[in-house]
C-alpha cells in the first residue's frame, strides 16, 4: 500500500477520505462508478431522497470560489439526507490569524462527520485528513493544482457511460495542464482505468515539467494531438494567464488550440467533447462544439450529482467502519 | 563561566585533518588550551581523565548556517536552546544568517548575539552580517563597522539584491575590507512563488516549483562578477548539481570561490516530500537524485569544501499547514554528524574527509586562525563515537525545533563529549 492509499482507506479497503486517486486501484474507482449508476435513477424518480446520511452532519467548507462544484455536493450531500452546513470561509478569515487548523478543529468540536473541502493549496484535503481531523470523512473538492478527484470521477463516468468503457480509448486533454487540478486528477483515474492513450495537448509554458513521468504522451500540435481520439476534454483558461507572459493572447490560444468545429474533425467521427467548467466560449472551444451533439457537457454537470452521491456515501460508511472499530 | 579544569584525554583515535594526524594518542589540556599531545609538559597533573578508547577525538565542528531562532524568533528557538544543541552535536563554532529580527545589519546586533552566546557558553557564536540595510537589497550595509562589530562575512540571506548593479557595489565593497560575501543563489523571478523542485514529484503534487535555473543562473551570475570585482565569494547551500559544475569550472580558472552544502541535500531528494511531508520542505528545495548524486562528488572531490547543518528549528505550527505555507527548513545541528556519517558508510568520502568536510574545510572557508590539535591550540574538540547508535526523536533532540524528516530513524553516531576552550560544554 502507498501512503496515499493508507491515508484514504481503511483495513478493508474502504473508502474513509477521498483526497486524491493516487493509489486507488481499477476495482474501487469501478465501485464508485457503479455506485454512481443507482443514483442516477435516484434523480429521476418524483422525491429525490435516499435516507443513507440521515442524522449526518456535512459542512461544506470552501476556502475558493466555486458555484457549480459547491452546489452539486450540497444537493448530493442532501438527497442523501444529510444536514448540510455550508460555511463561507472567506480570505479574511485567514487575516484574522486563525490558522486553518484551528479554524477546522472548532467545526470538528461541532460534530461535523464530514468535510467537502475546497482549498487554493496543493496538499489542504491531505493535510487535514492526516494532522487536524482524521477522525472526519474529508472529501477533497478541489486543493491548488493538485487534485479534484470527483471531477474526474464525473468524467470517468460520462465517458463510461457514452462509450461503453475504456479499453482502447485515446483521450486528448487539451489546455492549461499546468495549472489544471482537473488534468491530473483525469490522468491519473483514465491511466488507472486503461485508456489504450491518454494524451496532453498545450504549449510548452501550459505544461509542467517531467508530465510525461505521469504516463501520457506530449503534443504541442492540436491536430496531432486529436488525431484519432475518441475524447477530447477542454480546460478551462483563466485570463490571468496573459498576465504572467505564458500566452500573448486569447486570440492566439484560441487559434492553435481552440476547440472548433474544423479541429474537432481531426478526432473520430464519434468522438465526445468534455468540459470541466465554467466555459470561455471562443477561447478555449467554439460555441457551436460546446453546444454541439458531440457535446456532453451538459450531461457531466448532471452526472456531477450521482458521482459526488457515490463518494460521500461509500466515505461515510468507510470512515464508520474504521470509527466503530477503533472505539 | 565554570573553571577550567586540567584534562588528559586517552586512548582516542585522534583525527586531526589540520595537521593530518590519525593516530591513537592522549591530549593534554590546561587553561582552555592544549598543552600536551602525546607526552604530557613537565609536571602535569590532570584533574580528570577522560577514557576515549574506542573513540574518535577531533577538532571541534565548524557550522557554516545555523538559526538560533534568537533574536526576533524565540517561538522557533533561543540562543541558549541552539547553542546548546550545537554543543551536543560537537559544534562549538557557528554562523548564525543575518535574517534574524532585528536584522544583523548594524554592530549593536552582532554584540547582542555574540554576547549572548558568551553568556550561555556553549559554542562560540559569528553572526554573518546582512549585506545591504534591511536585507533589503538597495543600500549597502555598514560592513566595515560589521566587520569591526567581529563579522567575518557578509550574506543577504535568500533575500535579492534590487539589480545586478547593486551587487557589483555590494561586492567591490566587500572586498575593500576582505569581507567574504556569502551566497544563497537564487534568482528571485524564477523562484518566486514555488517551495519544490521542478520535476516529476511537484508536477504530480501540484506544487508550484523552483527550476534548478534559478539557481544556476545565479551562481553564474555572482561568478562574472566576483571576478571582476576581486570579492572571496562563497556559496552557501547550493542544492544543485550543475551549480557544483560551474563553481569547479570556476575554480579551474583560478577563481578564488568555496561553497557548502546541507547535509540533507546529500540525504534527501524530492522523493522525501512525497505525500506533502512538510518536514521536508527546505529551502533550497530539496533536488533529484541526480543532483543528490552530483553534490556528493563534489564534496568528495573538494568543490565543496564543507558540510553545514543549515539547522532551522521551527515551532510545531510553522509545520503545520498545507506544504506550501509551512516555513522551510529541518532541525539539524544533532544530527549532524550522524548524517555524515552515512556518507562514509555509504562509500562517498572516507572518515577522514568527512571529517575534514566539518572543520578545516569552513575554517578555511571563514579564514579562522585554528591550529587544529597541536600544542598551544585552542581545545575546541568533539569526542564521539563513530559506531554507537540512538533514535532521532522529540525526545532525544535538545534543539526547540524537533523539525526534521529523521525522526524515528536510528542512527550510528553519537558525540560523547564537547570541548570549548578546554570546557566541557556537552557530556553523554
Amino acid at each position: 500500500m502507498t501512503a496515499d492509499s493508507q491515508l484514504q482507506l481503511n483495513s478493508k479497503g474502504q473508502l474513509r477520505h477521498f483526497l486524491s486517486l493516487n493509489g486507488l486501484n481499477r476495482a474501487l474507482l469501478t465501485e464508485i462508478l457503479d455506485t454512481t449508476d443507482s443514483f442516477v435513477s435516484v434523480g429521476e424518480q418524483a422525491v429525490k431522497k435516499v435516507p443513507l446520511l440521515r442524522g449526518k452532519v456535512v459542512a461544506n467548507l470552501f476556502f475558493e470560489a466555486s458555484t457549480r462544484t459547491r452546489t452539486t455536493f450540497e444537493l448530493a450531500a442532501k438527497r442523501l439526507s444529510a444536514d448540510v452546513l455550508n460555511i463561507n470561509i472567506s480570505t479574511s478569515a485567514t487575516s484574522k490569524g486563525e490558522s486553518l487548523k484551528d479554524m477546522l478543529q472548532n467545526l470538528e468540536a461541532m460534530a461535523c462527520d464530514m468535510f467537502v473541502v475546497r482549498h487554493a493549496q496543493s496538499g489542504a484535503a491531505h493535510f487535514i485528513a492526516q494532522q487536524v481531523c482524521p477522525d472526519v470523512a474529508i472529501i477533497n473538492a478541489g486543493d491548488g493544482r493538485h487534485a479534484h478527484p470527483t471531477q474526474a470521477m464525473l468524467d470517468m463516468y460520462t465517458i463510461r457511460r457514452h462509450k461503453g468503457g475504456f479499453a482502447g480509448l485515446v483521450v486528448a486533454i487539451v489546455g492549461d495542464i499546468l495549472h489544471s487540478r482537473v488534468a491530473r486528477s483525469e490522468i491519473q483515474a483514465l491511466t488507472t482505468l486503461g485508456v489504450a492513450e491518454v494524451r496532453v495537448v498545450a504549449p510548452k509554458t501550459l505544461l509542467p515539467t517531467d508530465i510525461e513521468g505521469l504516463g501520457v504522451s506530449v503534443f504541442h500540435s492540436l491536430k496531432e494531438g486529436l488525431r484519432d481520439a475518441d475524447v477530447v476534454m477542454t480546460l478551462r483558461l483563466q485570463k490571468e494567464r496573459m498576465h504572467s507572459a505564458l500566452l500573448p493572447s486569447e486570440h492566439e490560444f484560441y487559434k492553435r488550440y481552440g476547440l472548433s468545429r474544423d479541429s474537432l474533425g481531426f478526432a473520430k467521427p464519434d468522438a465526445v467533447v468534455m468540459h470541466p467548467g465554467p466555459i470561455n466560449r471562443g477561447v478555449e472551444i467554439e460555441s457551436e462544439v460546446a453546444d454541439g451533439v458531440q457535446s456532453l457537457i451538459l450531461k457531466q454537470v448532471n452526472y456531477g450529482i450521482a458521482v459526488r452521491m457515490a463518494v460521500l456515501s461509500m466515505t461515510m460508511s468507510g470512515q464508520m467502519a474504521t470509527r466503530i472499530k477503533s472505539s | 563561566m565554570t573553571s577550567q579544569l586540567k584534562l588528559s584525554i586517552t586512548g582516542g583515535r585522534v583525527i586531526d585533518p589540520f595537521t593530518s594526524r590519525d593516530e591513537i594518542i592522549d591530549i593534554h589540556i590546561a587553561e582552555g588550551r592544549i598543552v600536551g599531545v602525546h607526552t604530557p609538559p613537565p609536571g602535569f597533573q590532570p584533574d580528570r581523565i577522560i577514557d576515549a578508547r574506542n573513540l574518535i577525538v577531533s577538532p571541534g565542528f565548524i557550522d557554516l548556517s545555523a538559526r538560533l531562532g534568537e533574536p526576533g524568533f524565540a517561538q522557533k528557538g533561543t540562543i541558549h536552546s541552539e547553542t546548546a544543541a550545537a554543543a551536543k552535536g560537537g559544534v562549538t563554532f557557528l554562523c548564525c544568517p543575518p535574517d534574524s529580527r532585528p536584522v544583523v545589519d548594524s554592530p549593536a546586533v552582532v554584540k547582542l548575539i555574540c554576547d549572548r552566546s558568551q553568556q550561555t557558553g556553549f559554542c562560540q557564536v559569528n553572526p554573518i552580517a546582512a549585506l545591504t540595510q534591511g536585507l533589503e537589497g538597495e543600500q549597502l550595509s555598514a560592513m566595515a563597522a560589521l566587520q569591526e562589530a567581529g563579522c567575518v562575512a557578509v550574506s543577504n540571506s535568500w533575500l535579492p539584491i534590487k539589480n545586478n548593479q547593486i551587487l557589483r557595489r555590494c561586492m567591490e565593497y566587500a572586498a575593500t575590507f576582505g569581507l567574504r560575501l556569502f551566497v544563497n543563489a537564487q534568482d528571485a523571478s524564477l523562484a518566486a512563488g514555488g517551495c519544490a523542485h521542478e520535476g516529476l514529484v511537484a508536477t504530480r503534487l501540484g506544487l508550484p516549483a523552483i527550476p534548478e535555473s534559478a539557481e544556476t543562473i545565479a551562481v553564474i551570475t555572482h561568478l562574472l562578477l566576483a571576478e571582476q570585482t576581486g570579492v572571496r565569494l562563497h556559496f552557501s547551500q547550493i542544492s544543485a548539481g550543475k551549480s557544483a559544475q560551474l563553481i569547479a569550472q570556476a575554480q579551474r580558472q583560478g577563481l578564488a570561490v568555496s561553497a557548502d552544502v546541507a547535509i540533507h541535500q546529500l540525504l534527501l531528494s524530492e522523493q522525501n516530500i512525497d505525500h506533502y511531508n512538510a518536514l521536508s520542505h527546505c529551502q533550497p528545495p530539496l533536488r533529484s537524485l541526480r543532483d543528490q548524486d552530483e553534490l556528493r562528488q563534489a564534496l568528495a572531490d573538494g568543490t565543496v569544501q564543507a558540510v553545514c547543518s543549515d539547522h532551522r528549528p521551527h515551532e510545531h505550527a510553522a509545520k503545520s499547514e498545507p506544504f506550501a505555507e509551512t516555513a522551510p527548513g529541518i532541525s539539524s545541528l544533532e544530527t549532524l554528524l550522524p548524517l555524515t556519517l552515512k556518507l562514509v558508510e555509504c562509500g562517498v568520502l572516507s572518515l577522514n574527509t568527512a571529517l575534514q568536510r566539518l572543520t578545516q574545510g569552513p575554517a578555511q572557508v571563514l579564514g579562522l586562525p585554528c591550529a587544529g590539535i597541536s600544542v598551544g591550540a585552542t581545545a575546541d574538540l568533539t569526542v564521539f563515537s563513530p559506531t554507537e547508535s540512538w533514535e532521532i526523536n522529540a525526545d532525544t533532540l535538545i534543539s526547540a525545533g524537533k523539525n526534521t524528516p529523521f525522526l524515528g530513524e536510528t542512527v550510528a553516531g553519537k558525540v560523547k563529549l564537547t570541548l570549548l576552550m578546554g570546557r566541557v560544554v556537552y557530556e553523554d
